[in-house]
């Protein structure tokens, strides 16, 4: 209990005295989960919505691999995306290996598969009627995908968060492909397990705080935008 | 120089078939429709009705035969610009996650009116339809009537040049059905509208158009004017399906 109290204040503390290494792990985490949330909307809504629109042999075979990849251990992307960044590796020559751009790479593979499956879902729940409607309307093919994409708009902001929430929370990846180096590619979760590993209780209580705040407050922010929309 | 019968045909249909997984829907379907005419399209469920609105009004394309459209052959695929001289409204309204306004604006939006004339037009057509204090409302929040009219809004501001109402007083209730069937018949009336409807009411074919073609087995049956069908069938089976019909 004592450990827990200790924890809270250190917490408290490294808030209030505006830690730098602390701020700086903090500014991190957002600008690498964001951007990583980012990459995985603009490949995966185009995706997720030819999924649901495009009827091709396999389709159900590659929907099942999407679904699958929405359950994906991150440090099972982790080594992937390890292995292909290594040196050695097929796109070692890009050397971002333990560098924020490749822990944003692993994590946007992390993302996609839920901004995939999730938008997919939600585009096939509409009504078929509907999407003949848009077509009778007299829709060109891009405006005919604006407007799905507007009617389940909400459901692709939940999309968001639930994309956000699976990148900001990991940690097996940003450790493989980040190296949880100090002052450059150390996030949140990172050195947070660095924390335990090192038996220092209260700073990684401290720190986990910190992520559950952050991952709330995004979350609380993306939330209250998609009810504000919706009450409209 | 006069003005040839041909000329002054809006849509032709000639000798239409649709085949839908290898089961034929529409088999020699020959059609056509003037100018501000009113065409009624009637026949027993799974006739090929509904599947012949989508063909006329470009939402399918036919496995054979012609269609033109003001005296031009259509194209395969069917060119943009030709599918937007056509409305349809459905059974179902149909309806944006929108407010009224926007709901109706919407066709004229992807066309690219200006800003200004979409919100006279929008404004326009609620007044006619009588739901323009509806504007500002959300579609969601609206009756199975209003509902309807807002849909039928949507088609007409797009002063298309073929409407296609494909039984779009089914789904309201029997008061609801009558106010909106009365404010049709003053829209056919004023606006010069070409217009195909289908329905399952006797007395809306009565009041709206002044031509039937009965479709039987994806064929059609007979044509005619609604009482000369009724009273004067072609055949024993015309003739039961309109007993039939308007008892229903």
């Amino acid at each position: 209990m004592e450990l827990i109290w200790q924890g809270i204040t250190a917490a408290l503390q490294l808030l209030i005295t505006g830690d730098a290494e602390v701020i700086g792990i903090t500014l991190l985490t957002l600008q690498v989960s964001g951007t990583a949330t980012f990459i995985s909307l603009i490949l995966g809504i185009p995706l997720g919505t030819f999924l649901a629109l495009k009827q091709f042999p396999g389709r159900r075979f590659v929907l099942s691999l999407v679904n699958t990849g929405m359950g994906m251990p991150p440090v099972v992307v982790g080594l992937w995306v390890s292995i292909m960044l290594w040196r050695s590796g097929p796109l070692g020559f890009l050397n971002i290996m333990y560098t924020p751009t490749a822990i944003i790479m692993a994590q946007a593979i992390i993302a996609a598969p839920v901004v995939v499956a999730l938008t997919s879902a939600a585009i096939q729940q509409t009504n078929p009627k509907l999407r003949l409607q848009i077509r009778a309307l007299g829709a060109s093919n891009f405006q005919y995908l604006w407007l799905i994409l507007k009617e389940v708009r909400f459901s692709l902001l939940a999309a968001v968060i639930a994309g956000f929430g699976a990148v900001v929370s990991e940690v097996g990846a940003s450790m493989a492909v980040g190296g949880n180096i100090k002052g450059y590619s150390r996030v949140l979760t990172t050195a947070t397990v660095l924390e335990v590993s090192k038996g220092n209780f209260d700073i990684a209580i401290a720190l986990s705080i910190i992520l559950s705040l952050l991952a709330y407050l995004v979350t609380l922010a993306l939330t209250l935008f998609q009810q504000k929309r919706q009450g409209e | 120089m006069p003005i040839t019968k041909h000329s002054e045909t809006l849509l032709k249909a000639e000798n239409l078939s649709w085949v839908k997984k290898n089961k034929p829907i529409l088999q020699g379907i020959n059609f056509s429709l003037v100018p501000s005419e009113h065409v009624g399209l009637i026949g027993p469920n799974g006739s090929g009705k509904s599947s012949l609105l989508k063909i006329l009004s470009f939402l399918e394309t036919p496995t054979s035969g012609r269609l033109t459209f003001q005296g031009g052959n259509v194209p395969r695929p069917i060119p943009l610009a030709l599918r937007r001289k056509i409305a349809v409204v459905f059974q179902e309204p149909l309806l944006f996650d929108a407010s009224v306004q926007e709901n109706v604006a919407t066709g004229l939006t992807i066309r690219g009116l200006h800003r200004k004339q979409t919100r006279r037009r929008v404004q326009e057509w609620l007044e006619r339809f009588g739901i323009s204090h509806l504007s500002k409302q959300h579609a969601r929040s609206l009756s199975g009537g209003e509902a309807q009219r807002v849909s039928l809004a949507r088609a007409f501001v797009l002063e298309p040049d073929i409407i296609f109402l494909d039984e779009p007083f089914s789904a309201l209730d029997a008061p609801a059905k009558e106010a909106l069937v009365a404010d049709l018949a003053s829209i056919f009336a004023k606006a010069q509208t070409t217009a195909v409807l289908i329905s399952h009411d006797f007395n809306d074919i009565l009041r709206l158009t002044e031509r039937t073609v009965i479709l039987l087995d994806g064929k059609v049956a007979a044509e005619g004017s609604p009482s000369e069908l009724l009273h004067f069938p072609e055949s024993h089976p015309i003739g039961k399906f309109m007993a039939h019909w308007q008892k229903a």
